[in-house]
């Protein structure tokens, strides 16, 4: 059953992500895909994730077909302009990916190519209007396509904002992207389910499947970090605290993880778990949470 | 008005290398209000390549070194010193150079970098920047240029990056799309924010044709500088 068919039937699903290295060395890929598959319902393939160049999402999402493990493209509208970015999509397509996440991306300043052209030709929202308009048969310009795609786009969603402007901007844009074509969502970090409840509260009227994010703590210095550092991230003091007294880290920071997917699970439709290097442990968050 | 600044004195100094004596040119207009090719630039530059070893055949200041004309008749009393030179180096904005080295049979080097104007009059002051789009999209967004005020230049909002209002570029620079939303708020435009735009047309942000065949800057009837 697809990650499509069990949103639609209304099944809680669980998507983690798989990130490319940068090389052309895949055997982490695929060892995580191994490990993952089965597991979980499908896997995010970041896109240069931070501005980092790295191997692409279009090939690893396809060794994720190739271990089964089924893939969510992410394209980012920074490193491409409209007619690479359809080009891909179709390329995508023709390799058997049926999920894409239309995301804008981030600077290239903030990666290891400042230097870089940023091209945002498209931005998450006209990048959907697109891909819409691809699985209808046309190009961005309404050219007709022989044979066309049949996506399942998702887009993002920051939950957490820290001024008015931004919540409701972020509420604002995520009302044109579902009207865009957007028909799954992932969120940022989550971990405060009050505070998850509310945003709900707020978008259910959408009615499109929202998965919360989760990233498992590591430790009390990377809450800290990502406060500071991650927009949208915000670790309450109780939980950075709880990291600072434990002495298994590791353990802690997987239990925090269950607690809270057990608390958002009857609030959404999955979660998205961003292990960042822990990979190999989300099958552990999912037992501890008793999914 | 454009804004120029002087390039690294050792990437100069590469670019003389194998000469003996160069000529220095500066311009009065612009690149003496940017600090970086004015009578007094001109002056420590004549110091320190005489210092570094090189023979300065002469100098000059002459406003506006875009223009052509100006170009040759302020040279006219300088023609040995020009000639008595391996090079010329002009101390002025991209147009400037060209127009010297279009207008005098002799090597030309830059001395100076143009800078991007980042949609501002250079000098100029205000906050507000036009980056010259063609497809004006002011009436969407409050009066704030989304193409200026977001380091991304979205159109359809704002990303996730904005921490405290502020861009993930730096915690200096005000997020554009949240100005926007404020802006909005406070002219009862809020739904404003609902409405589609579409992906920008870059044909429109690039100069026109007619644009790029002459020199944007050149007084002279721009039939005669039509390039075939």
């Amino acid at each position: 059953m697809s990650l499509q068919s069990k949103l639609e039937s209304g099944k809680f699903v669980i998507t983690c992500e798989v990130g490319p290295l940068k090389g052309t060395d895949i055997h982490e890929v695929e060892e995580n895909a191994e490990l993952l598959k089965g597991k979980v319902d499908a896997a995010n393939v970041t896109d240069q994730q931070s501005s980092v160049m790295r191997l692409g999402s279009l090939v690893t999402s396809q060794i994720l077909i190739q271990k089964g493990l089924e893939p969510i493209y992410q394209t980012v509208c920074r490193d491409r302009n409209r007619i690479a970015l359809q080009s891909d999509l179709l390329s995508a397509w023709v390799m058997g990916i049926k999920n894409v996440l239309a995301i804008t991306g981030d600077l290239p300043q903030l990666g290891d190519h400042p230097e870089a052209k940023a091209v945002y030709d498209l931005d998450s929202v006209t990048l959907l209007q697109t891909i819409s308009k691809l699985n209808n048969g046309t190009d961005i310009n309404g050219n007709e396509l022989q044979g066309k795609p049949s996506f399942f786009p998702g887009a993002v969603v920051k939950v957490e904002s820290d001024t008015e402007a931004s919540m409701e901007l972020q509420i604002a844009k995520l009302e044109r992207k579902i009207a865009a074509g957007a028909r799954f969502i992932q969120t940022q970090a989550v971990y405060d389910a009050d505070s998850f409840a509310k945003f709900m509260k707020r978008v259910e009227k959408f009615n499109v499947p929202i998965l919360a994010g989760v990233i498992p703590l590591k430790s009390a210095g990377m809450a800290r970090y990502m406060n500071n550092n991650v927009a949208g991230v915000m670790v309450p003091d109780e939980l950075i605290q709880q990291m600072t007294d434990a002495t298994e880290k590791a353990a802690t920071g997987i239990q925090i993880a269950a607690d809270l997917i057990k608390q958002l699970k009857p609030l959404c439709q999955g979660v998205h778990i961003m292990a960042i290097g822990w990979e190999k442990r989300v099958p552990e968050i999912i037992q501890a949470a008793g999914l | 008005m454009i804004l120029s600044e002087q390039k690294p004195f050792e990437e100069i100094l590469g670019y003389l290398d194998g000469e003996k004596s160069v000529f220095i040119l500066g311009c009065d207009g612009c690149a003496q209000s940017s600090g970086s090719g004015g009578p007094v630039q001109v002056e420590e530059m004549k110091t320190k390549l005489e210092e570094a070893g090189k023979k300065v055949t002469g100098t000059k200041v002459i406003d506006f070194l875009c223009e052509k004309a100006l170009v040759k008749s302020g040279l006219r009393g300088r023609v040995d010193q020009v000639a008595a030179a391996d090079s010329i180096l002009v101390m002025t904005c991209g147009i400037g150079i060209q127009a010297v080295a279009a207008s005098v049979n002799k090597v030309c080097h830059p001395a100076c970098n143009t800078v991007n104007l980042g949609g501002s009059r250079g000098e100029w002051r205000g906050s507000e920047r036009c980056q010259e789009c063609g497809q004006c999209l002011l009436d969407y967004t409050g009066g704030i240029c989304p193409i200026t005020a977001c380091t991304k230049s979205l159109v359809s909002g704002a990303c996730g990056g904005a921490s405290n209002g502020k861009c993930e570029l730096s915690p200096e620079r005000d997020c554009g799309w949240e100005l926007i939303y404020n802006r909005l708020k406070s002219k009862g435009q809020l739904d404003k924010l609902k409405v589609f735009i579409d992906p920008l047309d870059h044909n429109k942000l690039m100069a026109r044709p007619e644009m790029l065949a002459t020199s944007r800057y050149a007084l002279e009837q721009s039939d005669k500088e039509v390039k075939t």
